[in-house]
């Protein structure tokens, strides 16, 4: 018996797993129409590479995968694409989402495949690379690339590799079922992943003690494989990938690491089978075992689905009673969410499909105020104190939710479970986990924003600098011009700039006065004219002094000097006009 | 020197307190200069915490602007972008407490917008390209205007110089991928009183 650890909290629900393990894994025809939505996954949506009308074999790529944490999706079934358009699909929003539609031709063709056995000598790269292209997401509940999970990095060494086939929530039996049918293929997909993470030393298979079937199954295939199959007891949550590291080794994953970064990868037992699939025989992810389980269905049973096929195609080959259940629940009763329509499909981490009768779970009751119990925080696998988170929450007070580590909630539900007020608490936690993330999202577009536009104001800064530099310099060229002067007229412009002096000015009026001498014609027309124009003041002044003398007026002395005046006047100009002349 | 001390012990003691407030003093001096700090930090802050559009809506060209003016004492509640959750984050980190949103200088609304060119109708005249604060308009004169939707702030300010009308402000469509869950309604204080009318709500969620 091989040591484990308990993990603090925890509840233990009714089980109800043996009605779906009656039979094997079952087959259902193939349904008309099967829907392949493009984000199955964590990370980017894939990329459509098939138009409408284009006929598909099993197993073709129909959607690339964009970017590194992305995948492809393949053609689950032969057949015609219908439609490339917005549907339905498993998400708690109820919202549509870009999909592919396949309408099958029932022949189910494959496209041609083939895999490769000595994966031993293949290197982990390849490897790594198959299993991407095989459109491999983890099938636990998540949907994280596998190909990414397997490729920590050389900075990050993998000891331990865990595979969870815990499967603790009720209900649920696809991994129960599949190890018991499938144990050798299994096995196999562990030492393929064994070779690509360059065997670790420490390769464990967690399980719970509620799987005897199971274990016994394993036992004969891991034998002398170095795998040890570590059995726990049945408790929920213990299939959470902290919780089972936990249980398992004794080393509590810290807040906000993932596995790799202590040395762990932790895989999902239904994952193993599609990568052992996908290496030795070289076939995409297309189909995978769903639980169509809950009393308002006739046949309780797990299925080979087909990724893609509708909800409804599954209720209705197993006598689904409308009248007897209210809802179809995708997952399980803790952690599952009610199908907005029976017409989403399954998809690549669909582990089950619960059609509950009314009598098995009851519509949730009215949530009551909280009377501080504190069960809640008993129940709490990851140690936290929901009732605080809970206030918080409702106070949207995100400083302290994350002050209380509200991101290692795990949403397990088991804090809701035992809630005497049925305070849908899981609720609270994930609204307000959305409202950080969304703030935090605001944050680095505001910061984004700031960015770009004090670099927008810092370019219009620059560009008005650089507009007032060439008007400097435009100035400073024009002032150079004027400063060597090529010609009289250029001095006199240049003599003519604003100046404050008054020296400046009369020297200014003189240069105006000076190239107003320019012309000797225009000077001595100029001359002629004032001579006329003296002679007649002359004339009239004495004939008004004439008149006065003979009148005896008092203004006799004026005006002989006004006459005196202009006779002076007269004679200057006279004299200015000879020199001209000669 | 241990006799002179004693002998004027009030000397001393003056002597002792001068000489420490001498040290002191220039420790202080020292570290003033070696950790000053550039710039006002609390309008850092406040700027932290504005919404970041540079819609100007505020009376300010751009939240800068505005942060330092509530620096210097002016109103907090003069951003409709930022609503009354910045204003509320404003007052905590002031200490003041937290007035209405002033309808002056707009309306708070919830839903987001973005600016969106209709491409055939704009004749390229770069009016709205000067005019985003931002640079989130593409284009050139006389060729078509595109806005880079990841870029815009949704601030408006593009709109009202556009000689042809051929901008309109469209709310940012939710998709999957920002989908959030929303608080569960608040139970009352005697929930049995509410069992006819919650159990025609559809339910939300299956909390088991």
């Amino acid at each position: 018996m091989i040591k484990t650890w308990v993990t603090p909290g925890g509840v233990h629900p009714p089980e109800n797993k043996h009605q779906s393990v009656t039979q094997g894994i079952g087959h259902l025809p193939i349904p008309e129409k099967l829907v392949i939505p493009l984000s199955q996954h964590i990370g980017a949506a894939a990329i459509p590479c098939v138009e409408v009308g284009q006929t598909v074999l099993k197993g073709q790529v129909i959607a690339k995968p964009a970017g590194v944490v992305s995948i492809p999706m393949h053609a689950p079934t032969s057949g015609t694409i219908s439609a490339i358009e917005h549907r339905p699909i498993a998400h708690s929003s109820g919202m549509l989402a870009p999909c592919i539609e396949i309408t099958s031709d029932g022949a189910d063709n494959w496209i041609e495949h083939e895999g490769i056995s000595d994966y031993e000598h293949i290197s982990p790269a390849k490897l790594l690379e198959m299993v991407g292209n095989a459109g491999i997401t983890g099938m636990g509940g998540a949907g994280f690339p596998s190909a990414v999970k397997l490729n920590p990095g050389r900075q990050r060494p993998i000891d331990t590799l865990i595979i969870n086939a815990t499967e603790c929530e009720p209900y649920i039996t696809a991994d129960d079922s599949a190890i018991r049918e499938r144990a050798e293929e299994i096995v196999e997909g562990i030492k393929i992943l064994s070779a690509i993470l360059d065997h670790p030393h420490n390769i464990m298979i967690g399980i719970e003690d509620n799987k005897p079937e199971a274990i016994e199954a394993l036992a004969p295939h891991v034998d002398g494989t170095g795998i040890s199959v570590v059995v726990f007891p049945t408790k929920y949550p213990s299939g959470g990938e902290k919780q089972l590291i936990y249980i398992l080794t004794g080393k509590e994953l810290p807040s906000g690491k993932l596995p790799a970064d202590i040395g762990m990868v932790c895989i999902n037992i239904g994952t193993t089978y599609a990568i052992k699939r996908a290496i030795i025989d070289g076939e995409p992810l297309v189909s995978r075992v769903t639980t169509v389980t809950g009393d308002a269905v006739g046949i309780q049973r797990n299925y080979d689905t087909l990724i893609g096929t509708p909800v409804s195609h599954l209720l209705t080959h197993n006598e689904y009673d409308e009248q007897a259940g209210g809802r179809v629940v995708m997952g399980g009763p803790m952690m599952g969410f009610t199908l907005p329509s029976a017409e989403v499909p399954i998809v690549k981490t669909t582990n089950c499909i619960l059609a509950p009768s009314y009598a098995e779970i009851p519509d949730d009751e009215p949530a009551q105020p909280c009377i501080r119990c504190g069960m809640c925080a008993e129940a709490c696998p990851a140690s936290l104190l929901p009732q605080q988170l809970f206030w918080y929450a409702q106070a949207e007070d995100h400083e302290r939710l994350e002050a209380h580590n509200l991101f290692d909630c795990i949403e397990c539900g088991a804090c809701s479970y035992v809630c005497p007020s049925n305070i849908p608490l899981v609720q609270y936690y994930r609204a307000a986990k959305g409202e950080i993330r969304h703030a935090r999202e605001e944050k680095v577009k505001a910061d984004h924003a700031r960015e770009r536009f004090e670099f927008h104001k810092q370019r219009i800064e620059q560009a008005e600098r650089e507009k007032e530099e060439k008007r400097a310099a435009r100035r400073e060229a024009a002032l150079k011009a004027k400063a060597n002067p090529p010609a009289a007229k250029s001095e006199t412009k240049s003599e003519a700039k604003p100046s404050s002096s008054a020296a400046d000015i009369i020297a200014a009026a003189q240069a105006r006065a000076a190239a107003k001498q320019a012309s000797p014609e225009d000077q001595q027309a100029k001359l002629e004219r004032t001579i006329a124009a003296a002679e007649q003041r002359l004339k009239v002044a004495e004939e008004k002094l004439a008149e006065a003398i003979e009148s005896n007026s008092d203004k006799q002395a004026v005006l002989s000097a006004a006459v005196e005046n202009t006779r002076q006047k007269l004679e200057q100009s006279k004299t200015k006009l000879a020199e001209l002349q000669a | 020197m241990i006799e002179l001390i004693s002998q004027n012990p009030i000397l001393a003691a003056l002597a002792a307190l001068v000489g420490l407030a001498i040290v002191f003093g220039a420790l202080l001096g020292f570290a003033a200069e070696k950790f000053k700090v550039e710039g006002d930090p609390i309008v850092e802050q406040i700027d932290e915490l504005l919404p970041q559009t540079q819609c100007g809506q505020c009376g300010f060209p751009g939240c800068r602007p505005y942060a330092e003016s509530i620096a210097n004492g002016d109103e907090i509640n003069k951003c409709p972008p930022g609503g009354q959750s910045t204003i509320n984050a404003i007052a905590s980190l002031l200490d003041v407490p937290a007035p209405e949103l002033d309808a002056e200088h707009g309306e708070e609304s919830d839903v987001k917008t973005v600016a969106y060119i209709r491409e055939d109708e704009c004749i390229g005249c770069t009016k709205c390209i000067q005019a985003c604060p931002v640079d989130a308009i593409m284009g050139a004169a006389k060729f078509m205007h595109t806005v880079i939707t990841d870029e815009c702030t949704g601030c408006d300010l593009c709109v009202e110089p556009c000689p042809v009308d051929c901008i309109d402000m469209l709310p940012v469509v939710e998709t999957i991928a920002d989908w959030r869950w929303s608080i569960p309604p608040k139970p009352g204080l005697i929930a049995t009183d509410k069992r006819g009318e919650l159990a025609n709500q559809p339910v939300e969620e299956d909390a088991a």
